[in-house]
């Protein structure tokens, strides 16, 4: 009796320790959980996508709760429709939810920009920009070897033409395909401002336009058409403010080398600026073209 | 001290936990995808490992002294997962940027068999209570290290299918890497005798 009585009373003892030790912690480092943080979580999708920048849904939950400052529009994939419920467990204002959509700022496809070498290597943009910069000449732009692809949870970015695109209703604007991007230049934009400089290009114009066709060359063109202020240039690179921009596209008709993309249809009367502007600039080059050859010519003797 | 530098630097090196004993794979193959979440996960088992040593080899005294061994799996186990389920509620209380940083991992090795391991292990050895906290100590490091190496592997050559062999991808050409670096580990064998 005695042989299989020490083992089960022993056993006992120690879960009875373990259990006492655990009823004790529980009361002693008792931490109050917020039932609302339930509540927040149970209204998000559940993606766990990482879009609003936490580690997951429930670290999102938790955050909202804890910091009144965090706005509770964060989600991506839930939309205004999980901010607004969110809103009401809280009990604070929702906020306006600003959809956003992912957009990729390059527009050197394969018949605009200048290659230096044929990639055969791995296809992976964090590989070839370690080894090599860019198989580009452009060391700013897309090279199109696809880890936002891979990134991409929803299937809302592909390759297209040598550069990523982004397909707009598959979008959820989580932000994986930000952080995959090497070149840093796949950027949130809100889906109502249509018109982006696709363009990420740092370089002097001289160089960005012998690189690719569809650079952005800073001739501030845009700044001086925008009526609202909203374009500014910043180390040769034009910049839309889209708090300010009101996509009207007049930048779109004047940029002479297309790095300024609108999605809208242009409306005619811009489109007939866009044939003026067109002009002018042809003449301007036929008139440049003379006198920029006589003063080349001593400095090459 | 030389004899305890001897029991870390074999543990860590020659017997590595993972590359050749073949402890604790599961976490292994499954958290080295990434190299935060594969520091995190060597760091809490680092830690688990340490403190369950530090616990189990005075209650397997009560055992031997009790003459039931043999009971020591379920001891050890019930033991192991209520003081790490301890050592999760006092971190939560007191020290909550830490238990942040370990995350989810600190739960998930609770029921590790490397944790098991390591504190069976030293038992076995005959390691005093100082040689078997330095054995835990060091077979946490070794674990950690195995980790971040194959994660770095991982993250460098792995993060694509490109160029594997369909019947290869995924699960397969993990567990070759995998193989590959233990054999490498086998270079150390004889170096602390």
């Amino acid at each position: 009796m005695s042989g299989i009585m020490t083992p089960v009373l022993l056993v006992a003892v120690i879960g009875l320790i373990c259990a006492g030790l655990l009823v004790f912690a529980s009361k002693v480092f008792y931490v109050a959980v917020d039932e609302r943080v339930t509540q927040v979580r149970e209204v998000l999708p559940g993606a766990n996508c990482g879009g609003c920048g936490f580690a997951g849904c429930d670290d999102y939950a938790a955050n909202l709760v804890a910091d009144e400052e965090l706005p509770c529009t964060k989600c991506s994939p839930g939309g205004a429709g999980v901010a607004a419920q969110i809103a009401e467990i809280l009990g604070r204002a929702a906020g306006s939810t600003e959809p956003e959509v992912a957009q990729v700022m390059c527009n050197g496809v394969c018949d605009a920009r200048r290659t230096v070498l044929e990639w055969q290597g791995m296809s992976s943009c964090k590989g070839a920009k370690g080894w090599f910069s860019s198989p580009n000449a452009c060391m700013f732009g897309c090279m199109g070897l696809g880890d936002c692809v891979n990134a991409c949870q929803f299937d809302a970015i592909g390759i297209v033409d040598g550069i990523a695109r982004v397909n707009r209703e598959n979008c959820v604007a989580c932000g994986a395909c930000v952080g995959a991007c090497p070149q840093k230049i796949i950027k949130l934009v809100p889906v109502k401002s249509q018109v982006h400089v696709l363009c990420s290009s740092t370089d002097k114009g001289a160089v960005a336009k012998k690189n690719c066709d569809n650079a952005c060359i800073g001739c501030t063109k845009c700044t001086t058409v925008c009526n609202f202020g909203a374009i500014s240039i910043e180390d040769n690179l034009a910049r839309i403010d889209v708090s300010k921009c009101k996509s009207c596209g007049l930048c779109a008709v004047v940029c002479p080398t297309g790095a300024i993309n609108s999605f809208k249809k242009l409306p005619p009367k811009a489109a007939a600026e866009k044939a003026a502007a067109a002009k002018k600039a042809a003449a301007a080059k036929a008139k440049e073209a003379p006198a920029k050859a006589k003063d080349a010519a001593p400095a090459e003797a | 001290m030389v004899n305890l530098i001897v029991i870390f630097m074999a543990i860590v090196l020659v017997n590595n936990f993972v590359l050749s004993q073949f402890l604790g794979i599961c976490s292994f193959l499954g958290v080295s995808n990434k190299m935060s979440s594969s520091v995190g996960m060597g760091g809490a088992v680092v830690f688990v490992m340490v403190i369950a040593e530090l616990v189990t080899w005075p209650v397997m005294q009560v055992l031997n002294k009790f003459d039931i061994a043999y009971l020591q799996t379920v001891v050890f186990i019930l033991v192991i997962a209520a003081l790490v389920q301890f050592v999760e509620m006092f971190m939560k209380r007191y020290l909550p940027a830490l238990q942040k940083a370990l995350g989810i991992f600190l739960p998930l090795i609770t029921t590790n068999c490397a944790i098991l391991g390591a504190t069976i292990n030293a038992i076995s050895y005959g390691y005093t209570y100082i040689e078997s906290v330095v054995y835990a100590f060091g077979a946490g490091v070794g674990y950690m290290v195995a980790m971040v190496l194959f994660a770095g592997i991982r993250e460098e050559k792995l993060a694509t299918t490109e160029g594997i062999p369909a019947p290869f991808q995924g699960v397969g050409i993990i567990l070759v890497a995998a193989s590959i670096m233990a054999l490498s580990f086998m270079g150390f064998t004889g170096m602390f005798q």
